[in-house]
């Protein structure tokens, strides 16, 4: 248990000093923009209360806000985030079937869920970010065209830093 | 209240997303300039396109009020306006010659009376006793001669106009002296005959009709064109038709001549006259 909040509070760190110091400055003529930093709420092992995934899913997009000037932008998208995330696990995975409290990592649960499972969250993520961003109806198109790059942006990078990161956890 | 309590544990997912959701919108619609600036204007152009329906049904209802508002400004308006004064300035110039010593000055007047389709037709003018008219002067127009001024008051002064059945005015045409008379066959205000041109005299359509300066006009001024000339049987004087130069329905502006030495011309001829 000790350990779990020691690995998660370093990669919340890490990742955040990953997303507002090096990502903040990187993205395709603002169409497609990473945000790698939800990494850390998809990560959340799946015994987590939801209340406490709210909670942490919220301060975590406060926590970037803080640095993006955006107050609420992002902890909006996080909060939505973090509704299908357990919407999604309920539909796909047992939560019955796991006793040692595994994280839903590229590792544990195979590429082909793990890219879906990113894909969607990310998506959602996305889209509402740049939505409230945008905060008109009228340029739809234009907030459809950025989440879809956007998040296939994302999703490159985290499967990038699974392999890289967490693959040992395998063997 | 324990079924209500199991509903929302069992769906505390959707509840927690409803309030982190309502928390983060506050928070972005409070700090962000853009966000809140679009919340604000899209508000208000709601409840503007809502106040600007009612009232436009509301101002139906004060619409009685509105006009007799507007009634009352405007009869304030009529008093202030310029043609509500009696206006009491005259323009006069003279210039002292002593090579050729004027004979006519002109008063302008402002015709305020009118009429045309009488039997015997009377102006009147703006124009009187205070601005120095008397009975017995001349009055032209800018395009000929208008009439005769008949009874002068304070202010006003009321003209005998050419038409006029007992106005007579001595012509010329062609330097032939006659009388100009209006009235007798028709009533036409544009149509007036010239007398006693001797039928002997050549006149035809089209000759200018001018005043004589025998009377109290002075010589020269326009009267009308002859538009038609004619014998009478057994007569020995032509029967010519002059459509008038002056139109007496638009008239608006008038000059009252004033002879200078008609006084002594008077005097000169009293003797000569019948007693």
């Amino acid at each position: 248990m000790g350990r779990v909040i020691l690995i998660n509070t370093f990669r919340f760190i890490l990742l955040i000093c990953l997303q507002v110091f090096l990502l903040k400055n990187i993205g395709y003529y603002n169409l497609a923009i990473p945000f790698l930093y939800i990494l850390f709420i998809l990560l959340l092992p799946f015994k987590i209360p939801n209340g406490l995934l709210f909670l942490l899913s919220f301060l975590t997009g406060l926590t970037v806000d803080v640095f993006y000037d955006t107050l609420g932008l992002n902890a909006a998208a996080c909060t939505v985030l973090a509704f299908v995330r357990i919407v999604f696990i309920s539909v796909t995975v047992q939560r019955e079937g796991f006793d040692n409290e595994p994280d839903p990592s590229l590792g544990i649960m195979g590429l082909r869920w793990f890219i879906f499972y990113a894909i969607i969250l990310t998506f959602f993520h996305h889209l509402v970010l740049f939505s409230f961003e945008t905060f008109r109806f009228t340029e739809f198109g234009y907030i459809l065209i950025r989440s879809i790059l956007s998040s296939l942006f994302t999703v490159l990078l985290m499967i990038l830093a699974e392999f890289m990161f967490f693959r040992k956890k395998v063997r | 209240m324990r079924n209500l309590w199991i509903f929302i544990s069992k769906y505390n997912a959707f509840f927690f997303l409803i309030i982190f959701l309502l928390i983060s919108l506050i928070l972005l619609v409070n700090n962000n300039s853009y966000q809140r600036a679009s919340v604000w204007n899209s508000s208000h152009q709601l409840i503007g396109e809502a106040y600007e329906r009612v009232n436009a049904f509301t101002s139906y209802l004060s619409l009685g009020r509105t006009n007799d508002s507007l009634a009352a400004e405007n009869a304030r308006l009529n008093n202030q306006l310029k043609t509500s004064f009696f206006d009491d300035s005259v323009e006069q110039h003279s210039v002292n010659d002593t090579l050729t010593q004027q004979q006519y000055s002109y008063i302008v007047a402002k015709v305020v009376n009118n009429s045309v389709h009488q039997k015997n037709n009377y102006i009147t003018i703006n124009r009187g006793l205070k601005h120095g008219i008397k009975k017995g002067w001349g009055v032209i127009s800018a395009k000929g001669v208008v009439g005769i001024v008949l009874n002068v008051s304070e202010h006003f002064a009321t003209i005998q106009s050419v038409l006029h059945s007992d106005t007579r005015i001595s012509a010329s045409v062609n330097g032939n002296i006659g009388s100009l008379v209006w009235g007798e066959d028709s009533s036409d205000p544009r149509l007036a005959i010239l007398r006693d041109i001797p039928n002997h005299v050549i006149v035809k359509k089209g000759n200018r009709v001018v005043t004589s300066g025998y009377s109290l006009f002075p010589s020269g001024i326009e009267i009308g064109r002859v538009t038609r000339t004619g014998l009478k049987g057994g007569d020995s004087f032509l029967d010519i038709e002059i459509y008038l130069s002056t139109d007496f329905s638009k008239l608006q502006y008038v000059y009252v001549i004033n002879n200078l030495l008609a006084q002594e011309q008077k005097e000169l001829e009293a003797p000569n006259k019948p007693q």
